[in-house]
């Protein structure tokens, strides 16, 4: 067996110039197998290919191969004004549809020089927080789906179910919400909504128990969790990953925390670290998450200010020549936006920095050596949604 | 004719033991439609049961409660285009499912159903049972090679490898059980003879020896009997390739595993294979530990009251499920879209509650009248009745455990075979020798 070098360029230059005709009469042969996993695969969350190198059941490398999905939504930026373009950056991120509003508004309200009402900040925090819970359900029950674990999808599911009710009575959609308008929001709550978030959070609290009792302590969940798609917090850094994943290695980087914005600086949560960068750590990260969240869905929805919804926004939004990066700490990971605007009514260029596509790159390192069982469980630990990665 | 059908019945012994081939191939006919029977209510139930442990309703459109979903999914099935991808084995592609369901339902020629229920009673008959259900696995390896592609022959040998690695602690699971059919008297080995205290392998014979040492062997020896049954009711998990051991289907990783070119009516045979696979071994539990026939307890609970009492079981449990479904009519919507699908569900409470009645009578006038004829087939009716009860648990640990656990990984898979339950397995089969000795 060849020696697998740990580097990116000698992997894709050993992959790419594979010779992968079929010989002319079949032998038999110890060669390394090459399998497609995807672009159509159960377990790739949507339209990922990684193409594996196999010795047996043991993966010698990766490469993903993505763009399946790609839709040019930063090209379709240029050609929009920056309020049209605002409901794009939903479909980017479609579970977490209102961070990824969050952000592109942050960014424009940055540029714009202006600031949302602290009224606004509230409704913004708790419908941010509710979809990182959303967010993180469909992580937890796709990827104990991908263990071989189907119930937790079902029983997530269904309280997933209640914060897209609530995201529907909010502003209409279930999943691309646009809940956000640049300066504020444009819809106040609506009657009963502070009622209806704390019904939510008593009502699923003992749901995440739930999921917990299901796996955290279930035998073959920590064997197939525990020590697996290993990552260093150097490693990590190095690769420029963030959220969950992150935080799973040890590193204590939530930009909630960091470079608080829409007001997260005044309620009270802890960031949840795990030590050894496994992927059972990052569902124990992310289940605290979820508590964590609640905890500030909870501070949020009793002190809700009275007062204007939406900052002084001309009508057609022209901010003055200049450039601008704004993040925020999506479910997956810092989520960023790039926009320079030169002036006109339109964008000159906007950059997403997606949390999914950067923490794509760890697949390799974090599956060499291990199983072909263990790249599901990584993509699935990884929490990647392809309409951002692509984009 | 007539009199060769019936001078049968009046013996009783299985009919491979009476050398009577007509009415064993009559059993084959009956076992074959049983089986099949039961692999689609299998289905039913465990799309039901799955659901309902998911907080989902499950099939509901076809029938009523989806009653008719699995004969929907099998005339689907049947009807589909058949395909056999062009690169692939085409000899080897074909005559695949056919090996799998040949030796899922080849061993239901030693079930004992009953003391004179199967249709032979050989004197090898574990040893036969175990021969041809590891038969199932060429089968397997057969689909994964013929389909030529890259996730059926990583199934395949997942597949085979966790089938020969889980047989070896099976077996001894099963010869520690086998022991203990001679280990109420003198002698390990000799004739298959039970009353000079000598084992057997026969099926009838081992639910015999437990009816005669008046006890189930899976608590012979406690805990003796219970760790072996134990590791023969995991072993049989991973060798009928269910959740958590599911590794050559897993779906998630492998697409479909080993049938992942099939379609149509080839995989619907991989799939009565499985099921039938399923009952199968939970039927060698049963038989090796549970006490195959016998009804619950026979000597502590005996007498013919007791006898009349618990005779009376299978008609109440069909009255039971005729009850169920009766109350499912009444709950049926009153509105003109269901009224086909009521008219059908008090049909089949009908009757559920007419088999339930019958069931009734044959028990009532098995006490009331001496008829030996009714004598015989109340017999009949109780050993089959607590023979299946107790598959049925079975089945549905299947169904609980898929819906419960995670899926293990090979090499945990294997380690766990390997190295926790073949050094148990090995262990509790001296030490039952060095007990059995001893006492």
């Amino acid at each position: 067996m060849n020696e697998i070098k740990n580097d990116p360029a000698a992997l894709k230059h050993e992959l790419t110039n594979l010779d992968l005709e079929t010989p002319e009469k079949p032998h038999l042969d110890s060669n390394e197998l090459i399998i497609n996993m995807g672009p159509q695969h159960p377990a790739t969350h949507g339209v990922l290919r990684v193409i594996l190198k196999l010795d047996g059941e043991k993966v010698l490398g990766t490469e993903c191969v993505i763009g399946y999905l790609h839709r040019g939504v930063e090209k379709i930026a240029e050609n929009r004004t920056y309020a049209m373009f605002n409901p794009y950056v939903d479909r980017m991120d479609y579970v977490a549809a209102v961070s990824n509003g969050l952000g592109y508004c942050l960014a424009v309200e940055k540029l714009l020089n202006v600031e949302a009402p602290a009224r606004a900040n509230y409704i913004r925090v708790i419908l941010t927080e509710l979809n990182r819970i959303a967010s993180h359900q469909l992580w937890l029950g796709t990827h104990a789906l991908d263990i071989g674990a189907m119930t937790p999808l079902f029983y997530t599911f269904r309280d997933r179910e209640e914060i897209l009710k609530i995201f529907e009575k909010y502003c209409g959609a279930r999943l691309t919400t646009h809940a956000f308008r640049i300066g504020g929001c444009l819809y106040e709550t609506y009657a009963g909504f502070e009622k209806e978030v704390k019904n939510f959070v008593q009502f699923v609290r003992p749901k995440i128990d739930e999921y917990e009792k299901l796996l955290t302590t279930n035998r073959i969940w920590l064997e197939r969790t525990k020590n697996v798609g290993v990552i260093s917090a150097e490693d990590a850094i190095a690769l420029g990953v963030t959220g969950p994943v992150l935080r799973a290695s040890g590193v204590k980087w939530d930009l909630r925390k960091a470079q608080p914005y829409s007001g997260y600086q005044n309620f009270e949560f802890e960031i949840p670290t795990g030590e050894n960068g496994d992927t059972y750590d990052r569902y124990l990260v992310r289940m605290v998450e979820m508590r964590q969240s609640l905890r500030i869905i909870e501070q949020a929805v009793g002190a809700i200010p009275e007062g204007p919804i939406m900052a002084k926004v001309p009508k057609v939004i022209k901010p003055p020549v200049g450039e601008v990066y704004h993040s925020i700490e999506a479910p997956k990971g810092e989520l960023g936006y790039f926009v320079v605007s030169d002036g006109s009514t339109q964008p000159y260029r906007v950059r997403v920095r997606p949390p999914s596509f950067v923490n794509l790159q760890a697949l390799d390192i974090m599956v060499r050596g291990m199983l072909v069982a263990d790249v599901v469980a990584v993509i699935g630990t990884l929490d990647i949604v392809l309409g951002e990665v692509d984009r | 004719m007539l009199n060769a059908l019936m001078s049968y019945l009046g013996s009783n012994v299985t009919p491979g033991e009476a050398n009577n081939q007509l009415w064993a191939l009559i059993y084959v006919l009956i076992i074959f439609a049983g089986v099949s029977v039961a692999v689609v209510a299998m289905n039913w139930l465990e799309r039901k049961a799955l659901a309902h442990f998911q907080v989902r309703l499950g099939p509901m459109r076809v029938g009523p409660h989806g009653l008719l979903q699995p004969i929907a999914d099998a005339v689907k099935l049947l009807l589909k285009e058949d395909i056999i991808p062009a690169e692939a084995d085409k000899f080897v592609f074909w005559i695949a499912p056919l090996i799998g369901l040949l030796a899922a339902f080849t061993v239901y020629t030693v079930v004992p159903f009953g003391p004179s229920q199967a249709v032979s009673d050989m004197n090898i008959g574990i040893l036969f049972m175990l021969g041809v259900s590891s038969l199932a696995v060429l089968g397997i390896v057969m689909a994964g090679w013929a389909s030529n592609s890259h996730y059926p022959l990583i199934g395949a040998l997942r597949s085979s490898a966790q089938m020969v690695s889980y047989e070896v602690a099976m077996g001894m699971a099963v010869v520690s059980a086998v022991l203990m059919t001679s280990l109420h008297g003198t002698g390990l080995y000799g004739a298959s003879s039970l009353s000079d205290g000598t084992g057997t392998l026969s099926m009838i014979g081992i639910v015999q020896a437990q009816q005669e040492q008046q006890v189930w062997f899976l608590f012979k020896f406690f805990p003796l009997g219970l760790i072996a049954f134990v590791i023969f009711a995991i072993a049989m998990v991973a060798e009928t390739n269910r959740a958590p051991f599911d590794l050559p289907e897993a779906e998630s990783e492998l697409t479909a595993g080993f049938h992942t070119e099939y379609s149509g009516l080839r995989w619907s045979l991989f799939m009565l294979a499985e099921y039938a696979a399923m009952i199968a071994v939970s039927s060698i539990a049963v038989t090796l530990w549970l006490g195959g026939w016998m009804r619950p307890f026979p000597h502590w609970l005996s007498g013919s009251v007791w006898d009349f009492i618990f005779s009376l079981f299978p008609g109440l449990t069909f009255l039971g499920l005729a009850a169920i479904a009766v109350r499912g009519t009444l709950r049926m919507p009153k509105h003109n879209y269901f009224r086909v699908q009521t008219i059908g569900l008090g049909a089949f409470a009908l009757v559920l509650g007419g088999i339930g009645l019958l069931l009734l009578a044959i028990a009532i006038g098995a006490r009331a009248s001496s008829s030996e004829a009714i004598a015989r087939a109340a017999d009949s009716m109780n050993n089959i009745y607590w023979f299946m009860i107790k598959i049925a648990v079975f089945m549905y640990l299947f169904i609980w455990y898929r819906a419960t656990w995670p899926r293990y990984r090979f090499d945990q898979l294997m380690k766990v075979g390997w190295k926790v339950m073949l050094p148990i397995s090995l262990g509790v089969l001296i030490v039952t020798a060095i007990v059995g000795v001893i006492a």
